[in-house]
């Protein structure tokens, strides 16, 4: 393989190609980085920073900053542990998430994630922030008070469904999803077969009349942790 | 509504018609965005949902990047304004010199609340800095910057409003230098305290550029880094290194980006040297132009100094008709220029070169990912290069007279000089060239305080440094500012100044990101317990952590930088952050019992009785 090359991450070595981000070429390698936003097949985009590592001891975001030939990057150092449990911590604040009340418990990346680092309460005070929620579709809800503004639903549907069903609207922290039509979810093109319904990393878009369907406990992050997929297959 | 007014104010929703034809007149493409809806914004006082409808059919844009659009920008509006708008400026500065008591007399004159619109159609609401610190208190009336405001003065202004309906009728006095020109016709004044050697000087117009193209591109490259030219917008990137990656680049067109959008508090330099350089800063954009092999140029003009844009655009006119802008220039086949000016819409982060980009796209300003970096890959994908305004005076005056004669001024690592905007506790607030180098100590005998308490070095986004810290010297590699520099008296309450930031980088954060959009919310969350007497130790390691997050997983620069009035403010002001004492009984000060109830009140229509909730627990 003539334009792989190498790079240590916590001490191990890790085989990229060129163009290739960190996050990738070590998910490859068998390393998991933590992280929300991103999601394979999707354009990197580098906005919940829970894979900050430090490249050459330079803080970057591991989904967007390309491998670099004989770097040097930290990721699971006690530092970046405290940094994404911070992380971890604002977006529970910022949002309303009821775990026990909600239909993605056990297959939510954002509390699977809080499992794997060992948030149990946030510190932080809670924001309570009032946030609407779409339920105008027949057979999907957009609920925002679960969402973490990862974009996911928006690439997905703008890159992989060939539509722009979602995108942001305002900015700071009142920033949030709003849809293709003047008011509604339902007055969009979007359609049950779409891609963008299942890229959600946690309970804010959900179809309809789904609930329970996978029992809780036997759910995704429910038999092991968040990342257990990607370490299995470490070398 | 009466007759007259109506014909004022046209309906809030354009026709298809008028939405075509603004479309046509900008060009139907993505990048003519921000001007047409700009346009429609003037006309019918919002972007109603209907308009965006139009907007995004005509355009063929996704209606929800529209109303993207729309709804990041804070000059833009969905729900419709009156005709009159009054943004008050209530920026740290304007707060210093009574901006309180100027926004209490127009909520009274107008006879509404913040945000609100009176039934004759004037709205009143606040805004973030207007570069105007050193005329403080200070407000747009629409375009129309209003300064020096007292309370008498507020309400003749809103008494004179309600009788013209014409804000350009409440210039009387006008302001010296070019603010007296009759396409700017302002009250604005330069305060220029101490024009420099180099940005003030006179300029010989057309003599950059003839020195320029008479060497080769590369040469003038290598003449800008002999002259160690770094950016004057904060960040310091050495200029030559900028430039010799974008002409490296591949690309059929490149472009050459003035960052005229200052949005820094405190700032305004690049105000006063728009209004009285002009000339300097397009000559300098030519030379770059020359020197990166671009063709095209771009001015990312703030929303807030739309009062220059004719005079500006007059500029460039007879620029072009000189032959210093246009094909040919100075008369040398195949060098083409030209300049256009490109509108801002009221956002801070658009101050960021990758954000500026995005919103010359038609997009809203969310800073990019990098790499790419512009030089590479900017605006429209192609190599751009992006500077600022006092960073283009630089360079054409490196051309007219010299690497030589500009690092004659400055340090080995900071060479020439830097415009200080400087307002705040001091005598003569204004602008100030001076060498790079001179101490703090030097800068507050120039400007008459002499006894402050503490300096903002570079705005918020800056340091803010006390005594002990006066003797450090403005230069890149020590005091680093863009410029902004807010000087606090000794009896400033530096708390209320960490706060006011904190809240202009709440409103400012443009949301991307978790630790900037949640990171600014929760600082201000844990200074309004320490202000209240309430924060215990917990809170401010809470506090500590939470703006070291920020500084480290941050996207841009707005985020890592969005702490540093609560972290500077803790390394040279601990004093500032005691903790109340631990309660005896262990009952949390941070718990505010009647807060925390009071949801519960409203809703169930009753109130809780009993002292321990009337006075909280530990009263």
């Amino acid at each position: 393989m003539p334009d792989t090359f190498t790079f240590l991450m916590d001490g191990r070595s890790v085989v990229a190609t060129a163009g290739q981000s960190i996050l990738e070429a070590a998910e490859a390698g068998g390393i998991y980085v933590p992280r929300l936003c991103h999601k394979p097949g999707l354009v990197p985009w580098g906005a919940c920073r829970i894979c900050t590592v430090r490249m050459n001891d330079r803080p970057c975001a591991a989904c967007t900053q390309p491998a670099v030939p004989g770097s040097v990057v930290e990721n699971d150092t006690e530092e970046l542990r405290a940094y994404r449990r911070t992380l971890v911590e604002m977006l529970f604040v910022e949002g309303n998430h009821f775990c026990m009340l909600c239909e993605k418990s056990g297959n939510c990346e954002l509390q699977a994630l809080a499992y794997r680092l060992g948030v149990t309460a946030p510190r932080a005070p809670y924001f309570f922030q009032a946030r609407d929620i779409d339920a105008s579709h027949p057979d999907i809800i957009l609920d925002r008070n679960r969402c973490i503004q990862c974009a996911r639903c928006i690439r997905t549907s703008k890159d992989l469904d060939g539509k722009n069903v979602f995108g942001f609207l305002g900015r700071g922290t009142a920033k949030r999803i709003g849809v293709n039509a003047r008011v509604r979810l339902r007055d969009t093109e979007v359609d049950l077969t779409d891609l963008s319904l299942d890229a959600c990393p946690v309970g804010a878009l959900l179809r309809k009349r789904e609930g329970f369907r996978v029992p809780v406990g036997d759910r995704l992050y429910d038999l092991e942790p968040i990342g257990s997929d990607i370490e299995r297959n470490s070398p | 509504m009466t007759a007259t007014s109506e014909s004022r104010s046209p309906s809030v929703d354009p026709t298809l018609e008028e939405v075509v034809e603004t479309i046509d007149r900008h060009g139907n493409e993505r990048t003519s965005l921000m001007h047409v809806l700009r346009d429609i914004q003037e006309r019918h006082r919002c972007v109603s949902p209907g308009a965006q409808s139009l907007v995004a059919e005509v355009m063929g844009i996704p209606r929800v990047e529209v109303e993207g659009f729309v709804s990041f920008y804070s000059f833009l509006s969905e729900e419709p304004w009156g005709d009159i708008v009054i943004r008050v400026c209530d920026d740290v500065p304007d707060r210093m010199r009574g901006f309180e008591r100027v926004l209490s007399a127009f909520r009274e004159a107008v006879g509404v609340e913040v945000g609100r619109t009176s039934a004759d159609g004037i709205t009143l609401t606040t805004t973030a800095s207007i570069g105007l610190s050193d005329q403080a208190p200070a407000a747009l009336v629409n375009d129309v910057p209003v300064t020096e405001l007292s309370t008498d003065k507020v309400h003749r202004i809103v008494e004179a409003l309600r009788s013209h309906r014409d804000p350009k009728k409440l210039v009387t006095l006008l302001g010296d230098g070019n603010n007296a020109h009759p396409l700017v016709r302002s009250m604005v004044k330069n305060n220029l305290m101490h024009p420099g050697p180099l940005i003030f000087s006179p300029v010989s117009r057309g003599q950059a550029i003839r020195r320029a193209t008479r060497v080769s591109p590369a040469e003038v490259i290598r003449q800008v880094k002999a002259a160690r030219l770094r950016g004057r917008g904060g960040a310091g990137f050495p200029t030559g290194m900028k430039w010799e990656f974008t002409r490296a680049s591949l690309g059929e067109r490149k472009f050459v980006i003035c960052n005229a959008d200052e949005g820094e508090p405190g700032t305004f330099k690049d105000r006063v040297i728009l209004t009285e350089r002009p000339d300097r800063v397009f000559s300098g954009m030519t030379v770059a132009g020359y020197a990166i092999g671009a063709q095209e140029g771009i001015v990312y003009l703030r929303a807030e100094y739309q009062y220059l844009r004719a005079y500006l655009e007059a500029v460039l006119a007879q620029r072009r008709s000189d032959g210093l802008l246009g094909r040919d220039i100075v008369g040398r086949p195949g060098f083409h220029f030209d300049i256009r000016i490109q509108m801002g819409a009221g956002a801070y982060v658009c101050g960021e070169e990758t954000a500026l980009i995005r919103s010359c796209e038609g997009r809203a300003g969310e800073p990019l990912n990098r790499p790419p970096f512009p030089a590479e890959h900017g605006f429209l994908g192609c190599p751009t290069s992006v500077n600022n305004v006092e960073t283009y005076c630089c360079i054409a005056k490196i051309l007219e007279e010299g690497a030589a004669a500009f690092n004659e001024y400055g340090t080995p690592e900071s060479a020439g000089t830097k415009v200080l905007s400087i307002s705040g506790d001091c005598l003569k607030p204004g602008i100030y060239e001076v060498a790079f180098g001179i101490t703090l100590h030097t800068m507050l005998e120039m400007c008459g305080a002499e006894d402050a308490r503490a300096v903002q070095v570079g705005g918020p986004s800056g340091s803010l440094v006390g005594p002990t810290d006066f003797h450090r010297r403005i230069c890149f590699n020590d005091l680093p500012t863009g410029g902004s520099m807010i000087v606090f008296g000794p009896d400033r309450d530096l708390l209320s100044v960490v706060y006011a930031f904190a809240e202009f980088f709440a409103d400012e954060s443009c949301g991307y990101c978790t630790p900037c959009r949640v990171g600014t919310q929760l600082i201000l969350r844990y200074l309004e317990r320490l202000r209240a007497g309430r924060a215990e130790a917990s809170d401010i390691e809470e506090l500590r952590r939470t703006a070291r997050t920020m500084k480290t997983t941050s996207r841009c620069g707005l985020g890592s930088t969005a702490c540093n009035p609560v972290l500077t403010s803790m390394e040279r002001f601990p004093e500032l952050y005691a903790p109340v004492d631990d309660h005896p009984d262990a009952y949390r000060r941070s718990f505010d019992l009647p807060r925390a109830v009071a949801e519960a009140e409203r809703l169930s229509g009753r109130t809780s009785r009993g002292e321990h909730v009337e006075q909280g627990y530990h009263a």
